[in-house]
């Protein structure tokens, strides 16, 4: 270093490596291994772990099990036994897939619903009610109407994400500043030219932070929901590694759900920048 | 007797009053008329209605009775035949000060290849001085003159019947406003350009336009006067001050807007009276009393 003046950022990365540094020390310390007192019974035997309490794995252990997890991430033993990888990309594609069938609905009847105060009254109760209903209550009604799990719980992120869509691209497009529309108005464009060329752009902004809140739920939901239909997911693999005592896959699976929200949050903040503009 | 390009036929605007009360009437029976290739400044004092006239001919807002025939055709919403150039420039922020331009070109030629489109749209940034790369940033990354700068080539590049200038330099510094002033001219000089502008700056007024109208204070507003402005082409703004029409004009503006805008104001009914043609810079003492007005005669006898 020598003296010289380190950048803001290079001073918050090596604090937030300190900060890893001593969580991590501290957890290790706090969890010492699982010393084997004597003699264990057959009864203790198969309980797993002669009088020792089950404890919270030291972060060696987890890192262990991610190098090994992340290592051969795709492979495929049988229902019970699937790579990370895997359940990943069940959930990843269950959320797309919800997503963007919210997404194609919710942009252009935020749209409607925007450019007309009539048509905002009017849906303006319905939204009012169904926004605040936690999805998974849906479920069961889901499962019975459907009759398929898996449909159910796209069903299920379609039906999470699309309200802050709906919102936002309702509330973007209904603030669009009355000068871009008269600019429109004074070069004769049409209706559907309007919406594209001056309401859209003027929109995107508003619409895509809407966006990105609605792919932030439906990454939250996807793990519950999963645990509910079981099979396939990241959700069902934490339950399942629950079931298993393996509390060692239990904190890597989380700390993987956290790290793949992270991606797809910085995927939708490049968006958001991209159509970003300073009045 | 030709019939003028543009023809205002008594234009009124009234609001409905609040809780059922008197209806609000901004400005009553305007009766008034543009000829082209002419510069018609309007002054008045704030609620007059004067940008309500100007959105009427910019088709943006519709009058309560009333109605303006431009070019045989009367007017009915907005058209690319009628430029506007708004206050506060009204350029789409999320486009480069180019696709402002070309925004307004591509609407205009629809049939136009894309480098034809961006050979006009960068003539006419160039005329307004916009080169060099800044013609390549966004709005908010240049000043309030460019911006203007701007707005004023979208609304030229499109070449429109009718330029209509809401108040354009309200917003800028002295120093800019001189600049643009004299850019303004200078394209309007060449063009043929007919254009109706919004100020509240007297000097500005006497330095762009063949005409001024007056209006006396709203509620009930009316245009009251139309006065010529006898001073010669090219006008300098270092010269025209020197100019003995310049300050007889002067007066006769300011005394209007300080004391008679106000005495004149509220009456109603006033039988929709063309505005009174008045010349207070020309030579010749008989031509300085009112007549009744006819079309304006834009021939200078100051000179």
């Amino acid at each position: 270093m020598n003296g010289m003046a380190l950048s803001d950022n290079s001073k918050a990365f090596l604090l937030s490596i300190a900060m890893l540094v001593a969580i991590l020390g501290i957890w290790e310390l706090a969890t010492p291994g699982v010393k084997s007192a004597g003699e264990l019974t057959e009864y203790e035997m198969l309980t797993g772990g002669g009088g020792e309490q089950a404890r919270v794995p030291p972060p060696s252990q987890v890192i262990e099990k991610a190098v090994k997890e992340l290592s051969n991430p795709f492979y495929d033993n049988g229902p019970n036994d699937k790579g990370i990888g895997i359940q990943l990309a069940y959930s990843l594609y269950r959320v797309l897939s919800g997503y963007f069938l919210a997404a194609l609905i919710a942009i252009p009847i935020g749209f409607l619903i925007g450019m007309s105060p009539i048509a905002y009254k009017a849906l303006d109760p319905f939204i009012q009610v169904l926004r605040p209903i936690s999805p998974l209550a849906w479920m069961p009604l889901a499962l019975f109407v459907i009759k398929d799990s898996q449909a159910s719980a796209i069903f299920v992120i379609f039906i999470c994400s699309i309200w802050p869509m709906l919102i936002n691209t309702a509330f973007g497009v209904a603030n669009v500043r009355k000068d871009w529309i008269n600019v429109a108005k004074t070069h004769e464009l049409g209706q559907l030219k309007t919406a594209f060329l001056v309401i859209l752009p003027a929109a995107a902004p508003t619409i895509l932070t809407g966006m990105r809140i609605s792919i932030g739920i439906a990454w939250l939901v996807i793990v519950a929901a999963e645990m509910l239909v079981g099979g396939t997911g990241i959700g069902y693999y934490v339950w399942n590694e629950w079931n298993n005592l393996d509390l060692t896959s239990v904190i890597f699976s989380i700390l993987m759900i956290g790290v793949v929200g992270m991606l797809l949050d910085t995927v939708f903040a490049y968006i958001q920048r991209a159509v970003q503009f300073q009045e | 007797m030709t019939k003028p390009f543009i023809q205002i036929s008594g234009l009124s605007k009234r609001f409905p009053g609040a809780n059922g009360g008197e209806p609000l009437t901004v400005f009553e029976s305007a009766n008034f008329s543009i000829e082209k290739g002419e510069f018609v400044c309007i002054i008045g004092h704030s609620g007059c209605g004067k940008s309500t006239i100007m959105n009427i001919l910019a088709g943006l807002d519709t009058p309560t009775d009333g109605g303006v025939i431009m070019g045989g055709k009367e007017i009915s919403g907005p058209s690319l035949d009628r430029g506007v150039v708004f206050q506060n420039y009204s350029l789409l922020p999320w486009l480069s000060a180019l696709k402002n331009v070309t925004f307004g070109v591509r609407a205009r030629h629809p049939d136009w290849s894309r480098a034809q489109v961006l050979e006009h749209s960068q003539k006419y940034l160039e005329m307004v001085g916009l080169t060099g790369g800044a013609e390549h940033r966004k709005p908010a990354q240049l000043s309030g003159g460019m911006r203007q700068r701007v707005s004023i080539a979208r609304a030229f590049a499109i070449r429109p019947e009718l330029l209509l200038l809401d108040e354009p330099f309200g917003a800028l510094d002295a120093l800019t406003r001189g600049t643009i002033q004299d850019e303004l001219t200078r394209i309007w000089s060449g063009s043929e350009q007919t254009v109706f502008m919004i100020t509240h700056d007297v000097d500005e007024a006497i330095l762009l336009a063949d005409r001024i109208l007056l209006m006396t204070n709203g509620p009930f507003a009316r245009v009251a006067e139309s006065v010529v402005i006898d001073i010669p082409r090219p006008r300098e703004r270092a010269e025209i001050i020197h100019q003995p029409a310049y300050y007889k004009i002067r007066n006769h503006l300011v005394e209007f807007l300080a004391r008679r805008s106000k005495q004149l104001s509220g009456v109603r009914d006033h039988g929709g009276e063309p505005p009174v043609t008045v010349r207070p810079g020309a030579d010749d003492p008989d031509e300085q009393e009112r007549r009744p007005a006819s079309r304006p005669q834009l021939v200078s006898v100051a000179s």
